[in-house]
Formats: structure tokens, sequence, C-alpha cells
């Protein structure tokens, strides 16, 4: 099961020695084609646990990344693989585009021994250390502060990594935020916090619009209060998210002081799969910002690029719904935890 | 063996520890310039430099979670919680991450990592500061609760706490620091989850931790007086809690008195007592008596702090109650 689950790894062709391209305008798009495929992957993966959570597969909450896929993509699409990251709980795209088997990661989401956290997560909580990724968190903001902690431990240690978080911009507002950012500006002076910080803000904090939540509608500005430079990209243009990546986490490397991009992106779900009716936004709204859908501006950057054509849009799209009916099917096989499982894991001494 | 207090102990083992291993690192509030508000941490700045031993803003729920996502990377943080009642800024952190992240992440990683500061009652702090916060730590699976009573076990639970994988609340006593014994040299460890009997005693078995385990020890001594002989267990660590000792020990004495500081609802007596009738219904002779403090916020005046309070008196009536020397009041306090 598990080779299984391994080979059908989604970041098959987002390999190293790939070929530096660019477009006329001389914006780089070097291995853009297969982050579209990644995020075709990422949206049809998605579908498919919607279609499985209305059929009572999937159990607990689901919240979906549909619409938001070039930020998590832009950004992981600039991560070293011995950097980390760390996310809140709409966190399936994450752990996909940084290579966890689409299969192990359905399989978390169906409670399932194969699941990347054993059956013992859930959606919420995707972990796959092994390539970094510590972790998905249910809190809104909880995991704000251990990001800024393991940046820190990253740098102790002597090596240049760097530490990821994304944040939703709810999270914003949170305790959890404000202790933390103040710590990490603190310890950016002295070279020793490697953060960035991405939030997210898809507008919406369930179903609280940003300028009812946040005295400061303009997030990127909330950044200077602790010293830590921030700035804003179009995040539903994956090339400027990566652009702006690229730069950000050069920097960051290079002095080991924090700093933060504010994503504009759209949710194009509910807040979780519950969030049915929506009534915090019309349709209209969604109808407006579904054409901006990431996905479109890519392939038509690329269409355009003529690094893309629509044998190969129908291909991609293909490979990305059976990748995706593939990761059903070894998650619906694979087995639940066994009964033993039940108390293992809650303590690393034994016990 | 040196002549160590309790203060010195702790003191020491961080010294020792951060020696051996370049992955401890200590936070707090004024641990460093300020030398620590009780001097756990006095010159360890100067010894060890900025990078290890890191002045915190006021920021509980920042600094613990900090050292949460340092643990998670391998270091071994040691957080000082000035007192254990600002943990509660924290308490989401302690909770929600520290004690369930290995649990949740399927055994991917581990939180090793060691809470301290002072705990408890005592010196006219009030209500917000006197607080003995163990049980709401007891609680939660996947945390270590240590209650170190002696400059001894102040010394070996620490080591244990630093070369362990898991969280660990480790809850000093304030009233204990200048507390001094003879504490074993070298690389000395007390294991998690094994209680002492700290005195030996055929008629009655007194629980009790931290700084309860002296007045109970106290109280041990006047039940002597009148030829009651008090069995003092002490369990050391609240969770894992060893509850084969316990029930030994009742199953010998056939009676129990068990012990907490402050508030007797839903607290640890009441594990300790259900422990004891869970392992040892049979063997009792008596129903188990619990001394608690006072069901109140700690009050200022010097008065109603100390009858809010558990004394060695309290225990002696309760354990006399068990063998029905006294007449049954409330069982135990009149707020019970």
């Amino acid at each position: 099961m598990a080779d299984r689950a391994t080979r059908t790894s989604s970041n098959e062709g987002v390999a190293a020695g790939s070929v530096a391209t660019t477009d006329r305008t001389g914006i780089d798009l070097t291995d853009a084609v297969a982050w579209y495929r990644q995020m075709v992957i990422g949206r049809r993966f998605e579908e498919e646990t919607e279609r499985a959570f209305r059929r009572g597969k999937i159990g607990g909450y689901l919240h979906v990344y549909s619409g938001q896929e070039a930020v998590a993509a832009g950004f992981l699409a600039e991560l070293r693989a011995d950097d980390i990251f760390f996310t809140a709980y709409r966190d399936h795209a994450h752990a996909l585009f940084r290579g966890s088997p689409p299969g192990a990661v359905m399989a978390e989401l169906l409670g399932k021994a194969t699941g990347v956290a054993r059956g013992k997560g859930g959606s919420m909580h995707l972990f796959d250390v092994s390539r970094g990724f510590y972790g998905g968190y249910g809190i809104v903001g909880g995991h704000i502060p251990l990001a800024v902690g393991a940046a820190y431990a990253l740098r102790y240690k002597g090596g240049d990594q760097v530490c990821l978080c994304f944040l939703g911009d709810g999270a914003m507002n949170s305790g959890g935020f404000h202790e933390p950012m103040n710590m990490a500006g603190l310890w950016g002076r002295e070279g020793l916090c490697p953060l960035v910080v991405i939030v997210e803000n898809n507008q919406f904090a369930m179903g609280t619009p940003v300028s009812q939540s946040s005295a400061v509608p303009n997030l990127a500005a909330r950044f200077s209060a602790y010293d830590i430079p921030a700035e804003r990209v179009d995040g539903m243009d994956f090339l400027a998210v990566r652009d702006v990546a690229r730069r950000v986490i050069t920097q960051v490397r290079a002095g080991g002081r924090p700093q933060a991009v504010e994503a504009l992106t759209y949710r194009f779900a509910g807040h979780g799969a519950a969030d049915v009716f929506q009534p915090y936004r019309t349709k209209d709204e969604v109808e407006t910002a579904r054409a901006r859908d990431p996905l479109a501006i890519l392939e038509a950057r690329l269409r355009e690029a003529g690094l893309l054509d629509d044998a190969r849009v129908a291909s991609i799209g293909e490979e990305a719904d059976e990748m995706a009916r593939e990761a059903m099917r070894f998650a619906e096989e694979s087995p639940p935890p066994p009964p033993e499982d039940l108390y293992k894991d809650v303590y690393g001494n034994g016990a | 063996m040196p002549e160590l207090s309790y203060r010195d102990a702790i003191r020491s083992t961080l010294i020792e520890e951060m020696d051996r291993d370049p992955a401890v690192v200590l936070l707090g509030e004024d641990i460093g310039q300020y030398q620590g508000t009780f001097r756990i941490t006095a010159d360890l700045l100067n010894r060890y430099g900025s990078r290890r031993v890191i002045d915190t803003p006021i920021s509980e729920l920042g600094f613990v979670g900090a050292a949460i996502g340092m643990a998670m990377l391998g270091l071994r943080p040691v957080v000082e919680m000035m007192t254990w009642n600002f943990s509660l800024l924290a308490y989401d952190q302690i909770v929600n991450n520290a004690a369930k992240i290995r649990y949740f992440s399927g055994g991917q990683v581990n939180v090793p990592l060691v809470i301290r500061g002072p705990n408890g009652a005592g010196v006219q702090l009030s209500a917000q500061h006197s607080q003995s916060l163990e049980a709401i730590y007891a609680h939660v699976p996947g945390l270590v609760v240590a209650m170190p009573a002696t400059p001894t076990e102040a010394k070996g639970l620490l080591r244990t706490a630093l070369r362990g994988n898991d969280p660990v609340i480790y809850m000093e006593h304030a009233a204990l620091y200048s507390l001094k014994e003879e504490v074993p040299d070298g690389e000395f460890m007390m294991p998690f989850g094994v209680a002492e009997i700290a005195r030996p005693g055929r008629d009655v078995t007194i629980v009790a931790y931290s700084r309860m385990l002296h007045i109970a020890l106290e109280a041990a001594e006047i039940l002597a007086e009148d030829g009651i002989e008090a069995e003092v267990l002490n369990p050391r660590t609240l969770r894992p809690l060893d509850r084969q000792t316990l029930v030994a020990s009742v199953g010998r004495t056939h009676r129990a008195v068990v012990v907490q500081e402050q508030w007797r609802p839903f607290g640890t007596a009441a594990e300790l007592a259900a422990a004891i009738t869970e392992g040892a219904f049979d063997l009792l002779d008596a129903p188990v008596e619990r001394v608690t403090g006072a069901d109140v916020p700690m009050p200022y005046a010097r008065n109603l702090e100390l009858l809010a309070l558990p004394h060695a008196e309290d225990i002696v009536r309760a354990a006399r109650r068990t063998l029905y020397r006294e007449t049954a009041e409330t069982g135990g306090r009149a707020d019970g």
C-alpha cells in the first residue's frame, strides 16, 4: 500500500534540473507547466474530497483550498528541500504541493492507517515531517508561535534554512498572531528568525469579511507594528506570487530577519463543507471571483507563451482526475488504524 | 553528597544539562538580565549568552508556543513560567499543541519541552497569584506533571525531564526554595511515575506531594505521639501516577488520607481517592478522607489565607477519623 501511495506522488515533474524559461515580458516560466499541473491536481483533489464528504466518507470538518492554489504553489515552489513550513487547517494542497503522496493525504481524510498522520489527525492536522511539513493546526492563530520558535531553532542550529508560516486573514486578529510577531521582530534584529509569514487573505474569517474584523483592512500594513517588512501580492497569479516568494525567501535566508507577504486571494468554496448556504456573500460575488481563477490565469499565460495547448491542458486534466480517483481508491482500500493505535503516540517516552 | 537548597538543585541541574547538551535553551520573563524572579537563573545569561538564555517579552502564549516549535525542531527548551498563575495565558498552547502534536501527527514529532516555575500559595499574594493548578494539567493526556517536594526530587525529576521526549509540567513551590538537604552527586535521575514511601507506617496512608508532603510528615510526627503510625506516600509525579505503590500501601494500612493544597472539587485528591477506591475497595476499613484547601479564591488577609490552606492538624484529625478516634465532622473541611 505504502509503495503504491509513494508512486502516486503528485510532485513528479517539479524536479531539479529543469530548464530556465521566460515569457516575452521577461517573467520566469521555468517549471510553470509543472506547477500548473500541480494546481490542477490540487483542485481536482479537493473536488474529490467534497464529493466524498457529501457521501459521508470523510468525517468531521473539511476545509477545501479551491481558489487559493496560487498562494501555496507560489511559495512552496521556492522552498528548498530542507526548508520547513507550518499552516492552519486548510492544508490539503500544501501537503500535495510539497510532494506528499495524494493517496496518503486522502487516506488521512478518510481516517485510515495509511494516512500521513496514521489516521490520528484528519483533514485539519496533516503532517509530513520528512518533507518539512510541520503540520496543519486547527486553533486559529495557534500555530504561529510554533513557526517563530521553529525558525529560531533553524538558525540556532547553524543552518540557513527558512520556515514558512501560512495563516489566514482571520488569524491576524488573535493574540496568537501578535505575541509571536513581536518576538519575531525582536529575534529578527539579531538575525535569528528566518521566517516568512504568508497571510492568505481569502477575504473572510468564516463568514466575517476582513472589513468587519480588521480595523486596518490593509493587512500587510499591520506588520509595521513589529518592524517586519511586508508587501501585498495578487494571490490569484501564480507567477506573481512565485516571483515575490523567490525574492522574499532569498532575503530572509540571507538575513535571518522575518518578512511578510499578504496574498490577496479568494475562497471559492464555503468556509467548511458545512457552510452550504453562505449567507454572508452573493452568488454574483463568487462568480466575479471565479472569473479570476488562478488555474485559468496561469493557463492563459502558458498558452500565450506556447507552453500549453488544448491537448496538453486536456491531458493534464485527465491525469489529475485519475490521480484524485486513484487517491480515493487507495484510501478506501486502506485499513483503518488498528484498535491498539488508540493509546499509541500519546507519549514519546513510551508510557 | 553535597548539601543543596531546592533552588540550587534546580539551578545546578540546568547548568549541568546546559553544559552537556547545547540543545538546552532557556526562555522566560526576566530570566537573564534580571537574574530570574526567584534567582533560579542567576548568572546564566552571563555564562551561556543571549542565544541560550532568552529574555522574552510578557507574552506567555508567544514564548510557550515558540518553545514548542523549538522542541519540534530538536531543541530542549526550558520555559520559566514566572509563576504558574500566568500559564493560563498559554493554556491553549500547552493543551492544544504541546500535549497533542505527537499524537495527531501520528508520532512524527516529539515535543521535549520543560515548563517550570512556582505553583501554590502561602505568602499573601491573594487570588490571582496563589493558585495550585496541577489538577488542570494532570487532566491532560500527553503531559507529564512533576511535583518535586525536596531538593533531591527537584534535581532528579528535572534531569529526567530534560533527557526525555515529552512536554513536562514541572511545578516548584516557592515556599520550598530555601529548603536544604544532601543531594546525590553526578548524573542522578529520578524516574517518572514512581512514588516514594517518605515515612513507613502501618495504621493509615497519607498521600501528599510538593509542599503538602512536609505538612503530612509533620502530621505523622504528631500522630506518632499518640501511637498512630502513619505511612506517608509521595507520588512525586501526578502524571504518570504510581497507582500500584498507592494501592499497595493502602492494602497494608486499610485507611487513607489524601492531601491537596487547594480546591477540592474535581481535584487531584479526588483522583487519588478514586484510584484508591478502584484498587483497594475491599481492603478499606474507612472511607478515604480528603484534606484540601478551601473552595474559594485565595483571600489576601493573613488570617483568612491561613484558614484557606490545609495544616498538619487538619491531616491529624482526618487520619484519626479514618481510625474512628475522632468524631466525623463533615469529611474534612466545612466547604467539602
